[in-house]
């Protein structure tokens, strides 16, 4: 059984035998910009992840503005 | 993967510093490192009023959590800026601030921007040449206004922000891709209250990676708003974090070069101090008090409805 991988809502497949960071890097995750918890709990990117595993990936990344970074005063 | 510190598993490893935790450790580590930036940069002590700026989402909460563990005198602020995008965003990030603040016995302003000026933030925007197509640049002066106003009406000695350095390194890249003289002169992890009317600023997360708070929060168990800013979606701050992360990847500690070499420049006096052509007087708001360079109102009261206008909803 493949080895499934969720951010937020969307799904992703991939064959087991991999590391987590290789896994991220398959699907185009960057592995700075999320967490991953197996069975509740939080692992490594070096993680071999074995057959059925499901991965939750949280996404890290927030912020939003347009221009003038910074502040005026 | 072992924890450095002991031989239990490692929930975290952090390339940039050749670092991997545990649990336990992790949650050691980051209000070690938190109270080491705070130091180093005297950002304040133990005596000062501090006033953190809540969103309810994991690097401010966070911030504070990690305030309270250090023994420092802090209260909240979370300013409701009326944003819903179907997501009741506002509403919950609110919920999740004072329940936050509650669970600790910690004191929490709520300022909302709709009772105090008559208009939502997204309203504000719509009416305003200011907001154009999005309301980020009217949010950003409206949240800087009202934090100030909030400190010092408080007398609060500080105000601290939770900008991680993947903020601070995103902004610094976009200065730099512009050349923008008056912003790169005036980030440092501390603005000092140089003028009558502002309040000294500090951004204690401003060394720690994004990804070490939300395991932070996750680990510590907070809970946080953990949908993004429905305005957010194809922001610069979000696009330049990405091609940060793409550089980290390649790069473990990149970001953190990238932000430490800069202060370590401006020091060592990289920028001129004339360097910034917006540099002027600053004169009092008659509306407001609070310092401003544009003559008349500052920008925010030419911003807002008149009072009388502002109540009437």
């Amino acid at each position: 059984m493949p080895v499934k991988l969720i951010l937020r809502n969307q799904e992703f497949e991939v064959k087991a035998g991999m590391t987590l960071r290789h896994c991220l890097l398959k699907i185009g995750v960057q592995p700075e910009a999320v967490l991953a918890i197996l069975d509740g709990q939080m692992i490594t990117e070096e993680v071999i992840l074995q057959d059925g595993q499901v991965v939750k990936l949280i996404a890290v990344i927030s912020g939003g503005s347009r221009a003038g970074q910074g502040t005026h005063t | 993967m072992k924890c450095r510190r002991c031989s239990e598993k490692a929930v975290i490893n952090m390339r940039q510093h050749k670092l991997a935790l545990c649990k336990v450790h992790f949650l050691d580590w980051i209000p070690e490192q938190a109270e080491r930036f705070i130091k180093k940069y005297r950002m304040f002590g133990h005596a000062d009023r501090v006033l953190v700026a809540v969103s309810g989402g994991k690097d401010s909460l966070s911030l504070w959590d990690v305030l309270w563990r250090l023994g420092y005198p802090a209260d909240g602020l979370y300013i409701d800026l009326g944003i819903d995008g179907g997501l009741a965003y506002s509403a919950k990030s609110q919920r999740l601030a004072e329940k936050f603040a509650a669970e600790r016995g910690l004191r929490l302003h709520v300022v909302s921007i709709l009772q105090e000026y008559g208009e939502t933030i997204p309203e504000m925007a719509e009416r305003t040449w200011r907001g154009h197509t999005k309301p980020c640049s009217v949010c950003g002066l409206a949240k800087r206004h009202v934090m100030n106003q909030v400190a010092r009406q408080g007398d609060y000695t500080v105000l601290v922000t939770g900008h991680n350095l993947d903020d601070e390194a995103a902004v610094l890249f976009s200065n730099t891709l512009n050349w923008l003289p008056g912003y790169l002169l005036r980030q440092w992890p501390v603005l000092e209250a140089n003028r009558p009317g502002l309040v000294r600023k500090a951004k204690p997360l401003c060394r720690l990676y994004e990804r070490e708070m939300a395991a932070y929060a996750l680990l510590s168990g907070i809970e946080y708003e953990y949908d993004e800013c429905p305005h957010a979606t194809g922001s610069n701050t979000i696009f330049y974090k990405e091609l940060l992360n793409r550089l980290e990847a390649e790069r473990p500690g990149a970001k953190l070069g990238f932000y430490l070499s800069f202060l370590q420049a401006k020091q060592n006096g990289l920028f001129a101090a004339d360097a910034d052509p917006g540099v002027q007087a600053l004169h009092t708001c008659p509306r407001c008090g609070q310092p401003t360079s544009a003559p008349g109102e500052c920008a925010f009261c030419r911003m807002v409805k008149p009072a009388d206008q502002a109540n009437s909803r």
